[in-house]
């Protein structure tokens, strides 16, 4: 039995970032919104006990509980695709906030490259530049038009940060002054600066000073305690969406939030959605919650899982290339990186902050001229300070032991002379990347699990290798002694920790025929749905996501209103 | 030279855990049998005339199994130890707990991959794909470990305690190096596992079992919890005393 409850204007489907931001900007315009979220409360106060690398980093304390919930990965279509049954390559929110809680708050923009993508590199480059199978397009916005969403994201967080000499054309200044620096840092600055780069502090979301929102909502500065990305912040200093949208939403008395809530399936009726039917998991009641909009802020996976299991929207068919529903699965090149060691030196190396760290974009996007190289976009190089919890950071020189007498001297003695250039490589889209259901493994629910098929491309090897080269050169300028460069990137493999940047399989655009959504986040197919998240990039780029995401949000809240008052297709 | 010594001190304690075991389990001082001789010896000797108070204040309750048999406890002692050995720069892992650690990591969720997915259907996948086998932790250490002990006296007629420190040191290699022949588990899966849980054991917050008294944090210089680095962040490297979680109760 489905016990059915009261419609609502809205129900938000994952309150993490996305979720939060739509859930305050529509509560504060008086709509009523139901935010339904699978897991559970959370509050600054349970962060107490938070210095824990092993709970926190290893055990995965707020992250999805794997054993209800994965996704199954081959590297190709003739592989089998088996279940991701550790964490490894990407961690999955879960719980207020999601994601949003234990991440590190490097918070950049996207460049005006990104999003005219195919039509720069054509005109650039010719259309030669991009290989046949690689589908990349425009994203339907431009930089400018998406501008103003970007700043109010970081009004909101308080983002720290200064101008980015290479950028896009900012509106305002960042609300807070950037971070402080190390000596490490400032080593970086003076050898980029040497080489005639452009470095510039990280954009941060934790905060250098006290802030207070635009929301009214005030926050501490962060303390640089070291125990940030893969935990929750003890001082309220990290922006995440529980210290910031959510109690904005719950203020205004219009946001009904209820955790422990698994949506399983989006309702539907003659071409428009009618709410969502989920599971009350303490319970196991199934609930029906009728809306006038239905919006799907659950992560890339979980947001095609629910549209392809929900029978909504056009499935990818990758021998074709038709269809939208998983297309366009994205990641993020990381690995085309370099560590230096310091034989004479000695860095504070335990301390650090999610954000904290000197930046480079000399070799992102199209900000340098791609003619002699074969691939396309690049990264920016950075060197961050993220505090080395001891656990996991062990480093020893390439081809040492990695056990025994050596191993513990080793990585004793490297710990505080070591410091990475490292690069955070963008990610283009294939036609054979995408995200579908497992015919075989099922959830908890007995609900088919997403299948991934991805695999790094000649595109991503080339890129690793040059990005490896240059964080080399930065190491070599700061005076390192002896340098370790990533050689070859290899296969792509799920089990060691990249980057949480999964991004595609809702992508957005300007054409229903090649995209799922328009740029207010709107399924084309269905006017009263939205699916807001990096599910929408068509690719991704050489820089964390969430700015983006947060952009986008604004943006999307913004069209539901619209819609809410109007109706139809926005664009 | 430093080798020799170590292999003198583990010869030693052989001995007195034969005594004790002999004794039938009595515990002298309340210690209980094992690598636990370590956690009452000071690492720094100076302290010694204090020892006896020392000993009634770090007596350690939480130093008895809750999963491994007697002589899997020691078998693990003696892997962990070679893969983290003492040294000049400290403590090793039988001395910081390490073995304690791993038998109550195993009793509990971890123990039994409670939060992995374990559904069926198992099938042999890609290096790529990540760990595909229906056996959990607890599971997979008790085989290894009985293939530990096979392996040794297979190719060295005594069990892997009873080893050089040279022997076991072989015999951990051809685990690493997937030289053993054993069907049920990987071997050299299960020699990963014993390595992340060993630097895991020597330097997760001494709440667990491991990291005595800090010690694995203070040999490299790594302060444990603090609650902030504002004052530091800026300047050059600077050793701050460590800070367990206790301290913050
Ligand atoms: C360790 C780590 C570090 C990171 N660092 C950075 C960084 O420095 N910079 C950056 O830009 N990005 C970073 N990220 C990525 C960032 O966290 C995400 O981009 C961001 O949180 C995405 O927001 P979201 O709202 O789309 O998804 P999430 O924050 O993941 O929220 C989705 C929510 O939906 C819920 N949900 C899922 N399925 C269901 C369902 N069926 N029913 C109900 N609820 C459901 C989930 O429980 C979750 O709470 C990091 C991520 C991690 C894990
Ligand atoms: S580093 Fe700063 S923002 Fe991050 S958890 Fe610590 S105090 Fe909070």
């Amino acid at each position: 039995m489905v016990k059915k409850l009261p419609k609502t204007d809205v129900v938000i489907v994952g309150v993490g970032w996305a979720g939060g931001i739509i859930a305050s900007e529509l509560t504060k315009q008086g709509l009523n919104v139901v935010g339904l979220e699978k897991g559970q409360e959370r509050a600054t106060e349970d962060y107490y006990m938070v210095h824990d690398e092993l709970r926190y980093a290893l055990r995965y304390e707020l992250m999805q509980d794997l054993s209800k919930d994965t996704l199954t990965f081959r590297g190709n279509e003739k592989m089998r695709a088996l279940p991701m049954r550790q964490y490894g390559s990407f961690l999955l929110g879960d719980g207020l906030g999601g994601a949003g809680v234990h991440w590190n708050g490097q918070t950049f923009r996207f460049l005006p490259y990104d999003f005219e993508i195919r039509s720069k590199t054509i005109e650039r480059y010719g259309k030669n530049k991009i290989p046949a199978d690689m589908t990349i397009q425009d994203w339907g916005i431009t930089y400018d038009e998406l501008e103003p969403y970007f700043d109010k994201f970081e009004k909101m967080a308080g983002i720290s940060g200064e101008e980015n000499p290479l950028g896009g054309k900012r509106s305002a200044k960042y609300p807070t002054a950037p971070m402080k620096h190390s000596p490490q840092m400032r080593m970086f600055k003076e050898a980029t600066e040497k080489l005639n780069y452009h470095p510039y502090t990280m954009p941060s979301a934790n905060l250098s000073e006290p802030y207070e929102n635009p929301d009214g909502i005030s926050r501490a500065a962060c303390q640089y305690c070291a125990f940030c990305e893969r935990f929750g912040c003890e001082y309220g200093a990290k922006a995440d969406p529980v210290v910031t949208v959510i109690p904005v939403a719950k203020q205004t008395g219009k946001f009904d939030l209820r955790t422990h809530s698994w949506v399983r399936r989006i309702l539907h009726k003659d071409g428009k959605a009618t709410g969502v039917r989920y599971t009350d998991v303490t319970t196991g009641e199934e609930i029906e919650q009728p809306a006038d909009t239905v919006v799907v802020t659950s992560y890339v996976f979980n947001n095609v899982k629910l549209l392809l299991n929900s029978k909504i929207g056009r499935p990818y068919d990758s021998s074709t290339g038709k269809g939208v529903i998983g297309k366009n699965y994205a990641y993020q090149v990381v690995k085309g990186s370099a560590v230096g060691y310091f034989e004479d030196e000695k860095f504070n190396n335990f301390a650090g902050a999610g954000a904290l760290g000197m930046v480079i974009d000399d070799f992102n996007g199209d900000n340098f001229d791609h003619s002699d190289v074969d691939f396309i976009h690049g990264g920016y190089l950075s060197l961050t300070q993220t505090g080395q919890r001891p656990i996991q950071n062990n480093p020893i020189p390439k081809e040492s032991p990695t056990w025994g007498k050596k191993f513990k001297e080793n990585s004793l003695r490297y710990i505080n002379k070591t410091l990475s250039v490292s690069a955070m490589g963008a990610s283009m889209p294939y036609k054979q990347h995408y995200l579908d259901l497992d015919p075989v493994y099922k959830d908890t629910f007995g609900d088919p699990l997403i299948r991934m098929t991805y695999d790094f491309k000649d595109q991503d090897r080339n890129l690793a290798k040059f990005t490896a080269k240059k964080a080399e050169g930065i190491l070599k300028e700061m005076g390192a002694d002896k340098i370790d460069t990533m050689e070859e990137l290899g296969p792509y493999n799920i089990t060691t920790y990249q980057s949480t940047h999964n991004t595609g399989g809702v992508i957005m655009g300007e054409d229903p025929e090649t995209s799922a959504i328009n740029n207010y986040s709107q399924m084309w197919d269905m006017d009263n749905l939205f699916v807001v998240g990096a599910s929408s990039f068509p690719h991704n780029s050489g820089y964390n996501p969430t700015d983006t995401v947060g952009a986008l949000a604004y943006r999307a809240a913004e069209g539901i209103v619209k819609y809410h008052k109007n109706g139809g297709l926005l664009v | 030279m430093s080798e020799e010594k170590n292999n003198d001190q583990v010869e030693k304690e052989n001995l007195s855990r034969r005594r004790f075991l002999r004794n039938s389990g009595i515990a002298v001082g309340g210690l209980a049998v094992g690598g636990v001789i370590g956690s009452v010896i000071p690492w720094n000797a100076d302290t010694a005339e204090n020892s006896e108070q020392q000993q009634k204040e770090t007596k350690n309750y939480n130093h008895a199994l809750m999963y491994f048999n007697q002589s899997e406890f020691r078998t693990i002692e003696a892997a962990t130890e070679r893969i983290f050995p003492q040294d000049d720069n400290g403590p090793g892992a039988r001395e910081l707990g390490v073995a304690f650690y791993i038998d109550h990591q195993l009793a509990g969720s971890y123990g039994f991959n409670a939060r992995d997915y374990m559904q069926p259907p198992f099938f042999h996948g890609e290096k790529e794909q990540g760990y595909q086998g229906r056996l959990n932790r607890r599971e997979i250490y008790r085989i290894g470990i009985r293939e530990l002990q096979n392996y040794s006296h297979q190719n060295y007629d005594s069990g892997f305690t009873e080893l050089s420190e040279e022997d076991q040191d072989k015999v951990l290699t051809d685990f690493a190096e997937e030289k053993v022949n054993i069907t049920t588990i990987s071997p050299s899966n299960f020699f990963l596992l014993m390595r992340s849980m060993t630097l895991e054991g020597v330097y997760s917050d001494p709440l667990y079992g491991g990291n005595k008294d800090m010690d694995g944090w203070k040999m490299r210089d790594y302060p444990g919890n603090q609650m902030n680095y504002t004052e530091i962040i800026e300047g050059d490297f600077k050793e701050i005393p460590p800070n367990s979680l206790r301290d913050h109760m």
